[in-house]
């Protein structure tokens, strides 16, 4: 039989690479685990459960959240843990935003003193100035990078940039940072909506990025 | 109809990749991994060119030796020094462990404006067994010719004082040689330890 031969143009179709070739990445950045929303109360990526990593495999994590609704206006929010169990690690954190509403008549910058913490251990809110509407269009995305969280050296430092449908139609832009201030090991990590209702729908992606 | 099964010999004139999002995603290269072990500076002097479309730094929990210390970086741009001129911005967000301090600020002591000194990215670092230093820096198209180099970052960081710092640091190397080499290091004395990694992102060029 002859040999059929193949040139660039027969591949540009392609969506997707083997495993085989790409390591089952084609980069760095490593897809571990997505969570869709239904309903939620929570959602948790716990390393070790659910065939989720988070461990010393990858010296940075990434979480990607895209279209995350809420049943209620609400402020979403995540912990950690270092036993498994309990998410209420020690945080130091910052918060401050930026927004604007669509009649264009109302802008602002600044640090938002209610939503830091000093050595907390509630849930860290992501929303500064403001909780995003439950109208149907309504939702909110971001991503929210960890680093090192296994360490058991260093406190543990987090930087998130999300941008959500604020109350009384505000588009708001929010950065949070902080570090959780243990130096046991981070196994999991979860979010919830902070004040009350679930999380109707959307998804939270998790990745780590490659040490080598 | 038979399913057309190719070999390695049937793919041999393939010179590319699709460029399909779900092949190249903006995805991350790792091109070098340095650790600092007490070292005076850390380095970044090959694999930095047209390759791909910008470069990531990511800065893993570097820690100095003494408090007060600022991690500083430099640009090389085609001699041996790290000393392009830049013109930058630097803000930052703060909070303190005590829950005082909380502040949104400029900081004008930290910029530049057609410098060719090294650039603060983190200053007043605290120096406490566990606090460290931690970020990631991208640098889009060094190896432009005819533009300018832009850059941003973002630093999560332990100050001396036991606070948060969420800092933003973003600028242009204002020269139209090719950026080809990246160095950090302490403002005085070593860089205890920490990890460097410099990436590649999204698909080759």
């Amino acid at each position: 039989m002859a040999l059929v031969k193949y040139n660039d143009r027969s591949l540009r179709n392609l969506t997707t690479a083997p495993a085989a070739v790409t390591g089952n990445s084609p980069g760095a950045l490593v897809h571990i685990k997505t969570l869709t929303a239904s309903s939620s109360a929570t959602l948790t990526f716990l390393h070790g459960s659910s065939d989720v990593v988070f461990n010393s495999t990858y010296p940075i994590y990434k979480l990607v959240y895209t279209s995350m609704h809420p049943s209620q206006q609400s402020i979403f929010s995540f912990q950690t843990t270092t036993d498994g169990t309990n998410y209420n690690t020690s945080v130091t954190s910052t918060s401050f935003g930026a927004y604007q509403n669509e009649g264009g008549s109302d802008t602002d910058l600044g640090y938002e003193a209610g939503q830091d913490q000093a050595n907390g251990t509630a849930f860290q809110g992501l929303m500064s100035f403001g909780s995003n509407i439950a109208d149907n269009d309504a939702a909110f995305s971001g991503e929210l990078t960890i680093f090192n969280p296994s360490s058991t050296t260093f406190v543990k430092h987090w930087m998130s940039d999300l941008n959500f449908y604020g109350g009384s139609n505000y588009s708001q832009r929010s950065q949070h940072a902080g570090y959780f201030n243990t130096t046991s090991a981070i196994t999991g990590i979860q979010f919830k909506m902070i004040n009350s209702g679930n999380i109707d729908s959307g998804t939270i992606k998790l990745y780590g990025i490659k040490d080598s | 109809m038979a399913i057309r099964t190719a070999v390695n010999r049937a793919l041999t004139a393939i010179t590319a990749l699709p460029t399909a999002a779900a092949l190249t995603d903006g995805n991350l290269t790792l091109l070098t991994t340095l650790t600092a072990s007490s070292s005076s500076a850390v380095t970044f002097d090959s694999s930095i060119n047209s390759t791909y479309n910008s470069y990531q730094i990511h800065i893993i929990q570097a820690h100095c030796s003494a408090d007060n210390k600022i991690l500083q970086m430099g640009f090389r741009d085609g001699s041996t020094a790290y000393d392009a001129t830049k013109t930058t911005t630097y803000f930052a967000s703060q909070h303190k462990e005590d829950a005082s301090g909380g502040a949104l600020g400029y900081n004008t002591d930290q910029d530049q404006a057609q410098a060719t000194g090294f650039l603060n990215i983190s200053e007043a670092l605290g120096a406490d067994n566990d606090q460290c230093t931690n970020g990631i820096i991208e640098i889009f198209n060094p190896s432009s010719t005819t533009f300018v180099k832009n850059f941003i970052g973002r630093m999560s960081y332990n100050h001396q004082n036991d606070r948060e710092m969420d800092v933003f640091v973003a600028g242009y190397c204002n020269v139209t040689a090719a950026i080809d080499g990246f160095q950090f290091k302490m403002d005085s004395g070593n860089i205890d330890s920490g990890t460097f990694k410099l990436y590649g992102v999204g698909p080759k060029q």
